[in-house]
């Protein structure tokens, strides 16, 4: 609270970007957790809240007649565009703000004092909803050819690494401590998926210490044990995820990649993904391209080339192909790193399970998946989303790739998935919020040492909870599509915008009827005329096998399916929630107030979007940019003004 | 038959047909006067009947004596057949080349085809403009039906009844259509119901460099006026662009002699820009480089994307003046049959749920299209693929249908049909066996007696299994307006056409049997549940038995 210099502002305007007409005016509230501004002159209450440590980044503009502007701009890519009156208000929020939403220390973090009504045995429960040795069982480990080492219980060899770690049979822990040494941070190569089929395996580590010409003889032991381990093939792949010219650059600090002549059997290729630095860059460049004001389709066009994102994107794709088809074709045994093992290698390692087996594209195997990979694994969470106020040049959308990934997959696949577009947005946004504990803080060794298995809540739990939201209709567990390994096309033109993330908050932009929401509300009904089938039936029965009339008619429930499905669907006129049910006001969306998506906090708050197009007949007229040019010439004079339709 | 000379090799064994996604055949190549065809002479493989019209250009090549032909439609769809023996090949070649680019119009297939189904309703008299003006009539009692341009004496490019206001004569229109691009002077396009303001569409006003005006030109449009309301004229240049065109004679309705109206320029461009566009975009989808940035560069730089938004755009400008503002409206580019037909029916799909039915969306391709003189012909003689210098080629409604692919995709359950409905009159704008999109007007339609000696679109589409074909699944009827977005992430690329030959159908495919799998079942049960209800409470009503004696 002491960071709250200003815990109130009236008469604060929040500018709607698309829709100058529905900017509204009302008071902005700090509290310790959220902002919270509540609209004024509506008959319903309208709130919007914003999670401080959503809050990536605050722009004050200069001032104009109307006050002083300050933008929010928000990990979830929501920006909020406020006008403060005065200035001093302004100035006040700013610096509050600034301190709020970047925390010096893990406890002051959202989690540690995000208090569901839950008790305390449940909350344990929570974590206990994911295994991940009961998912090392499911893939059949431990086996003949893999054991579990206990080499890393203590976080001894590796402190970046989990303390459950499977290596080949014959891999010894003198190998394993040797080959440690050869890697940077000790991140020697270790399971990272075995395929039951045909025994190929997906290994992962990080960059051998090679220099110009160091050799490590237990990391060759290492790696000429995984390729054994593969008893069908006879040599294995070792991809560097990065590009060429790096890993070289690598090698004058003592660093590099395998030498060929050094490992037996091993077939080295690089497949170029640029690093973090880039990747960051590249995002930045792409969102604002986002936030243009009324882009053409050229600034449009040409934002989104040259911020290079799709490239990148589909970089990683690329490389993930690369290794499920090296383990479904060729049957071979592959080695993933790049330099430390917990970006890139998490990338292609993720993408080649989801692409390799069925199971990954469930909702439990999805979120099984990024907790081995990513979470276990020590992907840098804390660090690569800004969670502390930390170093800005360790913030990287890494994470973020590998949903885009999925997503651009769940496009050109659209039965294989059983999760919509809005379970890999909530898992985004929980990714940055900070309400649950599960990616908080850079590895597994921090995160005990936070106890935040003692002190927070798991998402994962909540999340499968609430699948209901996240279910995709079309998705069908004995559909081809969702059977066996995707093979998907790579070729640009198969790569999409995704305007549901990156535009998440810009509802006009998107189609205004969910053939998603629509397929769903009929499923639903369609389970209630199962039910009603059923209990006719019986009754039917009944009645038919009495022998006499009793005169008690059983009313039946009401047909509830008289109005659906068009009760159910919003009707293009009338715009509803497209957001993807983060916003609590939306129709079909009944969520505890204890739901942390977006701005939910208690009370039954609508979002400045739901409001916005309240009391609209008809869909967004002020989201259609009319930019024409108006003549209005007077005598001799005729050149056209340009102007606004609207203001016509 | 002429056609006996053209074909100088009419059969060829051994030839291997290669299209995209399907199996590779080998069979006999034949070719007719109006088809190509493969067939590998077995049951149970598909054979290939190619029209020469659909051809586009071809591409031959050599590898020894085996000759190759690449074969490029007008529906964007390539395919190879490999040819053994180099004079088979060339002949083959040097045949398709002659007879996909005949010249007369009386030599085109669709006067030589017959149907093989039954026509339930003559798709020649299914959308006649005295019906359509009934409807009007129903709501207002403002318009009437001219005959002013019976035996198209006024107007070579406009039907022989025209809907314009009550109070202005044949004679006024006459002179209007003086002074106005090709004759067409304004007539009505849509009436909306909801406040009676109403579209118009006309030719461009022929003021010239020194202001010429016409008191019966202002006269007709200012009688669409309510007392006291203003109007918009919405050209679809841009002001240089219009200005330019008062040195050709041409010009636009100044404020001066039109006060009433108030005029806006929008930018949509004219037919070589759109076909350079089209054979770039296409070019694009082609590039077999796999670099994203040549794709987003090449992409960028087809303009497509940016026309689709501009008409999109003008055509929302048109509907908000209508609907929102209250205001009626007047739609002209230079001669009246391109950019302003793209604008006055996409402002219809918005503004009119009836022009979002299958029938509706017929109707309007028929009224704002074929009847109000687009050409067709010349725009549709060519495609992407051409090697011939474009002339009048120009993919205008291919870019209409476009744009309303991209308001379907933002209204999925607002129409009635499938984006098949829009594939399927690409693909017989440019190549079709029936007569629909023959000739370049309703009089050209005449003169070659269409009507009498060709089949309509229509009668096809009309019959019950195509029209369930077409059905959308998850069509509910919507009364409002639609107003969709038109942000440049709103608007992508329509991968059912540009890219339907680069990519396997089948997990789309998949997608929509499941669609349909699910509401299906749902109205299974609906059914079932509805008769056990019924059943239940006739049990339930029943007397108790009686015995029979």
């Amino acid at each position: 609270m002491e960071h709250i210099r200003l815990p109130k502002a009236e008469n604060v305007r929040l500018l709607n970007r698309l829709s100058p007409r529905r900017s509204c005016v009302g008071t902005l509230y700090l509290t310790a957790t959220h902002s919270i501004y509540v609209e004024s002159e509506t008959q319903v209450r309208s709130e919007t809240w914003v999670l401080h440590s959503l809050i990536c980044r605050l722009e004050k503009q200069v001032n104009t007649s109307t006050g002083s502007p300050l933008l929010i701009h928000c990990k979830n890519f929501q920006v909020l565009h406020f006008v403060f009156p005065q200035e001093q208000d302004c100035v006040h929020i700013q610096a509050s703000l600034q301190r709020l939403s970047q925390p010096e220390q893990y406890e002051e973090l959202y989690c540690f004092s995000y208090k569901p009504n839950v008790d305390e045995a449940e909350r344990k429960e929570e974590w206990s909803f994911l295994n991940l040795k009961a998912e090392y069982r499911r893939l059949g480990i431990p086996n003949s050819l893999w054991k579990s080492s206990p080499v890393n219980q203590s976080y001894k060899v590796s402190d970046t690494y989990p303390a459950e770690l499977y290596v080949p049979e014959s891999a010894t822990q003198q190998v394993i401590v040797g080959s440690s040494k050869f890697r940077s941070r000790g991140r020697f190569p270790t399971l990272s998926y075995y395929c039951k089929d045909n025994q190929a395996a997906i290994c992962r580590s990080s960059q051998p210490l090679s220099g110009f010409s160091a050799r490590c003889l237990e990391d060759e032991q290492l790696l000429e044990a995984i390729r054994r381990s593969n008893p069908r093939s006879d040599f294995m792949y070792v991809v560097d995820t990065r590009p060429k010219l790096n890993a070289i650059a690598n090698r004058a600090a003592g660093k590099g990649y395998e030498n060929e002549d050094h490992y037996s059997n091993i077939k080295f290729q690089f497949i170029s993904i640029e690093n973090i630095h880039v990747m960051r860059s590249s995002q930045q460049k792409m969102l604002d391209v986002c936030e243009l004001r009324t882009p053409s389709m050229a600034n449009f066009l040409e934002g989104l080339e040259g911020s290079g994102w799709l490239k990148h994107i589909k970089a990683v794709l690329d490389a993930g192909v690369f290794v499920a088809k090296a383990i479904s074709e060729e049957g071979a045994s592959v080695l993933v790193h790049c330099s430390d093992g917990w970006d890139r290698t998490a990338q292609v390692c993720s993408v080649a399970c989801v692409l390799l087996e069925p199971y990954y594209r469930s909702l439990k195997g999805l979120m099984v998946l990024i907790e081995r990979e990513w979470v276990s694994f020590g992907h840098k969470f804390s660090h690569r989303c800004n969670h502390l106020d930390g170093d800005s040049k360790e913030v990287s959308p890494v994470m973020d790739q590998f949903l885009e990934c999925v997503w651009q997959l769940t496009e050109q696949f659209p039965c294989a998935f059983e999760f919509n577009e809005r379970f890999l947005i909530a898992v985004h946004h929980h990714m940055y919020a900070c309400q649950y504990g599960n990616f908080v803080g850079n590895n597994q060794r921090e995160r005990q040492q936070l106890g935040l298995r003692d002190k927070t809540h798991s998402l994962w739990k909540h999340l499968w909870d609430t699948r209901g939201d996240y279910i995709n209709p079309l998705y069908r567990t004995d559909n081809c599509q969702s059977q066996g390994v995707l093979r998907p096309s790579t070729a640009p033109y198969c790569f999409k915008f995704w305007s549901g993330l990156y535009n998440r908050f810009d509802r006009g932009m998107h189609p205004r009827q969910s053939v998603e929401d629509y397929l769903m509300a009929v499923r639903e009904e369609t389970v209630q005329l199962e039910e009603q089938l059923a209990s006719h039936k019986e009754q039917i029965e009944k009645l038919e096998n009495k022998p006499e009339w009793t005169g008690e008619a059983e009313e039946g429930p009401p047909l509830s399916w008289g109005l659906a499905p068009g009760g159910f669907v919003p009707q293009a006129g009338t715009p509803q929630d497209y957001s993807g049910g983060f916003i609590a006001s939306s129709p079909c969306q009944q969520r505890s107030p204890v739901d942390g998506l977006a701005f939910t906090p208690p009370q039954n708050q609508t979002s400045e979007a739901d409001l916005s197009v309240g009391s609209e007949q008809e869909s967004g007229i002020a989201d259609v940019s009319f930019n024409s040019q108006l003549s209005e010439e007077g005598p001799g004079e005729p050149d056209p003004d340009d102007a606004a339709y609207s203001a016509a | 038959m002429e056609f006996a000379e053209l074909i100088k090799t009419p059969r060829v064994d051994g030839v291997v047909l290669h299209r995209p996604f399907m199996p590779t055949v080998e069979g006999t190549l034949c070719l007719t006067g109006h088809h190509l065809i493969l067939s590998s002479r077995q049951d149970n493989t598909e054979e290939l009947w190619l029209l020469h019209s659909n051809i586009d250009s071809i591409e031959k090549r050599f590898l020894g004596s085996l000759g190759t032909i690449i074969v490029k439609c007008k529906d964007l769809r390539m395919i190879q057949l490999d040819i053994p023996g180099m004079e088979e090949c060339l002949n083959i070649g040097s045949s398709i080349e002659a007879l996909s680019t005949l010249d007369s119009v009386s030599l085109m297939y669709p006067y030589f085809y017959r149907p093989m189904f039954e026509v339930i309703e003559d798709g020649w008299n299914s959308f006649l403009p005295e019906d359509a003006f009934k409807d009007l009539e129903a709501m207002t009692d403002e318009w009437r039906l001219s005959e002013v341009n019976r035996d198209f004496r006024v107007c070579t490019t406009y039907p022989p009844l025209v809907a314009v206001p009550r109070d202005v004569d044949d004679d006024t229109l006459r002179k209007a259509a003086g002074f106005r691009h090709g004759g067409r002077f304004p007539v009505l396009s849509y009436y909306h119901k909801k406040n009676g303001m109403v579209m118009m569409r006309s030719g461009q006003p022929l003021t010239g460099t020194n202001g010429r005006r016409c008191k019966e030109d202002e006269r007709l449009i200012n009688a669409t006026l309510r007392p006291g309301k203003r109007g918009y004229v919405i050209d679809t240049r841009t002001i240089s662009v219009a200005q330019q065109a008062k040195a050709r004679g041409g010009g636009f309705e100044t404020e001066a002699n039109y006060p009433q109206w108030r005029r806006i320029h929008k930018a949509i461009e004219r037919s070589n820009v759109l076909q350079d566009s089209l054979v770039k975009l296409v070019e694009a989808c082609n590039d077999q480089s796999h670099s994203m940035d040549r794709w987003l560069s090449k992409l960028e730089a087809s303009n497509w994307q940016t026309h689709v938004k501009e008409i999109l755009t003008t055509a929302c400008l048109a509907a908000q003046c209508i609907d929102r503002e209250g205001a009626s409206v007047l739609v002209h580019g230079t001669e009246g049959t391109d950019s302003t037909l793209q604008v006055t029916s996409l402002a219809q799909i918005i503004l009119d749920p009836a022009c979002r039915t299958i029938q509706g969306f017929q109707g309007l391709v028929e009224r704002e299209w074929l009847q109000a003189g687009h050409p067709f012909a010349q725009r549709c003689s060519m495609s992407a693929y051409s090697n011939s210098k474009p002339r009048h080629e120009a993919p205008g409604f291919l870019l209409f249908l476009d744009c309303v692919w991209q308001v379907l995709r933002q209204f999925p359950c607002s129409f009635q049909f499938t984006e098949q409905l829009l594939v399927l009159l690409f693909e017989h704008a440019y190549a079709s066996q029936f007569g629909t999109f023959l000739g370049n007007s309703a009089a050209e339609r005449v003169r070659l007696s269409l009507p009498e000696k060709t089949v309509s679109l229509w009668s096809w589409v009309n019959r019950p299994q195509e029209i369930d074909h077409l059905s959308n699944p998850l069509y509910e009827p919507n009364s409002l307006v639609i107003w969709p977005s038109v942000a440049p992430q709103s608007l992508l690329l329509w991968e059912g056409v540009f890219l339907r030959w680069n990519r396997s159908p089948r997990c789309q495919e998949e997608a929509h049997e499941e669609m349909v799998h699910i509401i299906e079942y749902n109205k299974e049960l609906q059914n079932k549940v509805n008769s056990l209800r019924r059943q239940l409470a006739q049990l339930e009503t029943q007397e108790p038995p009686l015995q029979t004696p």
